[in-house]
């Protein structure tokens, strides 16, 4: 299979690059070395979003870099960063309501619900419908909704009311969990049990223990069904 | 989107699906392992390796591309460097921004400790937060920590050390319920019970999730409290060399990235959580790794005398990306298979239980490429196996697939591939470094004022981890750390002076040992720019 080149315009700069490469992998190729702006090149860290515009759009798109293949006359610059405002709290005195999302971020009030936010999102979060449940302080659907971001700030970017959406969504999956889901009754039963030294001795009996017993255990053991 | 002989070849795959749904595939029995081992795995094959002719760890074989950022000179002359400078003076400085640093860093606050985290990229950037499928954590019923620790024992050829291995196991509770107190959105039942599976090699269903975001989740919940409590960071600023006085670390030198200028940190204890090296790509595989996985804490570990425990093994995921090509060596998630996903060769059989141990099924899959030659082979000339994705939305349900791998069905997604309707090709990448600095329970290394944590760190999986055992290492000993080193800081006056005795020293055993000079370590950042390019590079402005 020949490799068919394509021309990306970096910041407006235009190089050749073969035309199945990601965007980042393109760079690469073109002769950047990445310090900001490439960090888990899986499209989980958020680092490496980019905006783009092919010739004869004018619409912006957006993408991960190390996720999007570079299109011919591609127009693309990554942001790596974005300045939006961390609220800063302790999760234990806050309550899962809409008051405490809003004190500490009261700009989502000005949501005008023009829904950039979501066509910003490259993990195709309905970024729009989880702020609208924040600001109803139903954390459970922002939460449940909002669960794939990456963090990458592009939503923030392209909001007109200046609402930092990822880090109101990280906000209600932190109250949701602390203070709606209920804990998990079997944990605190076996960390009572680790404390008061149910398992000592058996831990002491089997650390002593010698390869040949224990591989004699280890291959006898029962197994719980996968299913 | 698959190629239209792609899919004329998964037509063979959906002709065994039906048979194969109810079909029991036997685990293999302990001498059919041993032997799949050691004909197909990378870590039994003696051209991988190189001994160390320097350090602490002479005369241990660890992979040549380790090798040869161990045998390499700093960057800094030692003779020449001016230390008298500081610019950081702290009792606990934490080395990397990843779930053993962010644990570290938490807790050593917590204790009073002034702590500094420096990191390479931003906080947040390491295989934490790539980490899918999950935790494990003894905390059913039918389950005990004892159950754990065999389980960890027999997965990584009883080689673990049992102290770091009963370490892991008797914090998992623990751990979790610290988590889960931070606010990570654990999958969870609507009482509260968390729903657990099974990973390969565990005998019981023990992997906590959160979705296929697992890692992501509590590395966004550690960094968010990092932040919170205002603990001090700086990022994009990599530590470039240890600094010493006698035999105890007292601090770093880092640089920065961006303006490349350099600063002197003072610090009465050092964590070091610098994570692995899948980026240096051993025998050239593909990596599932983060960026900046190159080793460097190791280097800097060892060349101030840490010595090193299973080296020698590196874990291979079964189950990397083999296409398409821009994905590859990306990971799919173990909880594809932990959930119905079944693995079979070209002709569409199964030709290994889907959860063994990860060392065992990676060398199933190359057997069943190189050495019976039943595999695919894509465009670009890549071997692979199939992952049958569809059997699990037969078992579970239509839509099963993108409601338990949502991260999974996204990254396909993107490419034109619907892995609920079409299996997938796969094929191992380098995932994990077993081995590392060697630590004891408290994660102290056997250098004074040196900690370990996380992948730098060596002992607690022997010589083969088992999933969800790593994002537990990192939080349990992460927090050993900072528990420690914040301890020991707070018996400590002063740090002690500033020198780079331990460089000088290791450049003339480098030259003893007839070493030239030709590479620099640590790494930093590996090189992915065409040769070409490179060849040309001049760099006036620097």
């Amino acid at each position: 299979m020949a490799e068919k080149m394509v021309t990306i315009y970096v910041m407006g700069k235009p190089y050749e690059v073969p035309g199945d490469l990601t965007i980042m992998k393109a760079m690469e190729y073109a002769g950047y070395r990445f310090v900001r702006g490439c960090g888990c090149r899986g499209a989980f860290c958020g680092a490496c979003g980019t905006v783009y515009r092919t010739k004869g759009d004018y619409r912006l798109k957006v993408g991960l870099a190390c996720q999007e293949v570079v299109q011919d006359e591609m127009y693309l610059v990554e942001i790596p960063f974005f300045p939006g405002n961390k609220a800063t709290y302790d999760i234990e005195d806050l309550k899962p309501t809409a008051d405490a999302i809003l004190s500490l971020y009261p700009e989502v009030f000005r949501c005008l619900a023009c829904n950039t936010c979501t066509k910003a999102c490259p993990q195709d979060i309905e970024v729009m419908e989880y702020i609208q449940a924040a600001l109803r302080g139903d954390v459970a659907k922002a939460a449940d909704l909002s669960f794939d971001c990456i963090l990458c700030g592009l939503c923030a970017a392209r909001c007109p009311a200046e609402i930092v959406q990822y880090q109101v969504a990280l906000l209600c999956r932190r109250l949701y969990s602390r203070h709606v889901a209920p804990e998990a009754p079997h944990l605190k039963d076996r960390l009572k049990e680790i404390v008061d030294g149910t398992f000592n001795a058996e831990m002491d009996k089997l650390t002593e223990t010698k390869q040949a017993e224990l591989a004699e255990l280890y291959n006898n053991r029962d197994m719980e069904p996968r299913g | 989107m698959y190629t239209p002989e792609l899919l004329e070849l998964i037509k063979r795959v959906e002709a065994t699906r039906e048979r194969r749904l109810d079909e029991e595939y036997p685990l293999l029995s302990a001498d059919a392992k041993q032997e799949l081992l050691e004909g197909f795995h990378p870590d039994y094959k003696d051209e991988v390796f190189r001994e160390l002719r320097v350090g602490p760890s002479k005369g241990d074989r660890t992979p040549i591309e380790y090798a040869n950022v161990f045998e390499a000179y700093s960057g800094l002359d030692p003779d020449k460097f001016d230390l008298s400078q500081v610019d950081h003076d702290v009792d606990v400085l934490v080395v990397g921004g990843g779930g053993a640093g962010a644990a570290a860093a938490l807790v050593a606050a917590e204790q009073g400790a002034n702590v500094l985290m420096v990191t390479k990229l931003r906080l947040g950037d390491s295989n934490t937060i790539m980490a899918q499928g999950g935790i494990q954590g003894a905390d059913k019923p039918n389950d005990s920590p004892a159950i754990h620790y065999l389980d960890i024992l027999g997965g990584g050829h009883y080689k673990n050390d049992p102290a770091l291995a009963r370490a892991l196991v008797m914090d998992a509770p623990e751990v979790l319920v610290w988590l889960e107190k931070l606010g990570v959105m654990f999958d969870k039942e609507s009482d509260g019970t968390m729903i657990t599976i099974h990973g390969g090699g565990t005998s019981r269903k023990r992997m906590h999730a959160a979705r296929d975001f697992t890692g992501g989740e509590i590395m966004k919940t550690l960094k968010d409290e990092m932040l919170n409590r205002d603990i001090p960071l700086v990022e994009f600023a990599a530590v470039y060399e240890l600094l010493t006085d006698g035999d105890r670390v007292t601090g770093a030198v880092l640089y920065n990235m961006e303006t490349e200028e350099y600063l002197i940190v003072r610090a009465k204890t050092t964590i070091l959580a610098t994570g692995g090296g899948g980026r240096l790509h051993v025998l050239g595989f593909p990596t599932s790794n983060h960026y900046g996985a190159t080793a460097d804490g190791l280097v800097l570990g060892y060349r101030v005398g840490a010595p090193l425990k299973y080296l020698n093994t590196i874990q291979y995921h079964p189950t990397g990306a083999a296409y398409p090509e821009q994905i590859l060596g990306l990971l799919v998630t173990e909880k594809v298979r932990s959930i119905g996903g079944q693995i079979t060769n070209i002709e569409g059989d199964r030709f290994v239980y889907e959860l063994e141990t990860r060392d065992v099924e990676a060398a199933a899959v190359i057997r069943e490429c190189a050495g019976r030659e039943k595999g695919v082979v894509t465009p670009s000339g890549q071997p692979a196996v199939w992952l049958d994705t569809v059997v699990i939305e037969k078992k579970l349900g239509e839509g099963a697939v993108k409601a338990r791998v949502p991260a999974m069905y996204r990254q396909y997604e993107r490419f034109g591939i619907d892995m609920a309707k079409h299996p997938i090709l796969i094929y191992p990448t380098q995932h994990y470094q077993n081995g590392g600095l060697e630590i004891d329970e408290q994660s102290r290394t056997p250098v004074p004022g040196l900690y370990a944590a996380g992948e730098v760190a060596g002992g607690i999986h022997g010589t083969n981890r088992l999933m969800g055992n790593s994002l537990l290492d990192v939080v349990v000993f992460g927090r050993r750390a900072g528990a420690a080193a914040a301890a020991e800081a707070a018996g400590i006056k002063t740090a002690g002076g500033l020198g780079l005795d331990h460089l000088k020293n290791y450049h003339v055993a480098l030259k003893a040992a007839g070493i030239e000079p030709t590479n620099a370590s640590p790494m930093l950042l590996p090189e992915y720019r065409r040769p070409a390019t490179v060849e040309r590079k001049i760099g006036l402005l620097a």
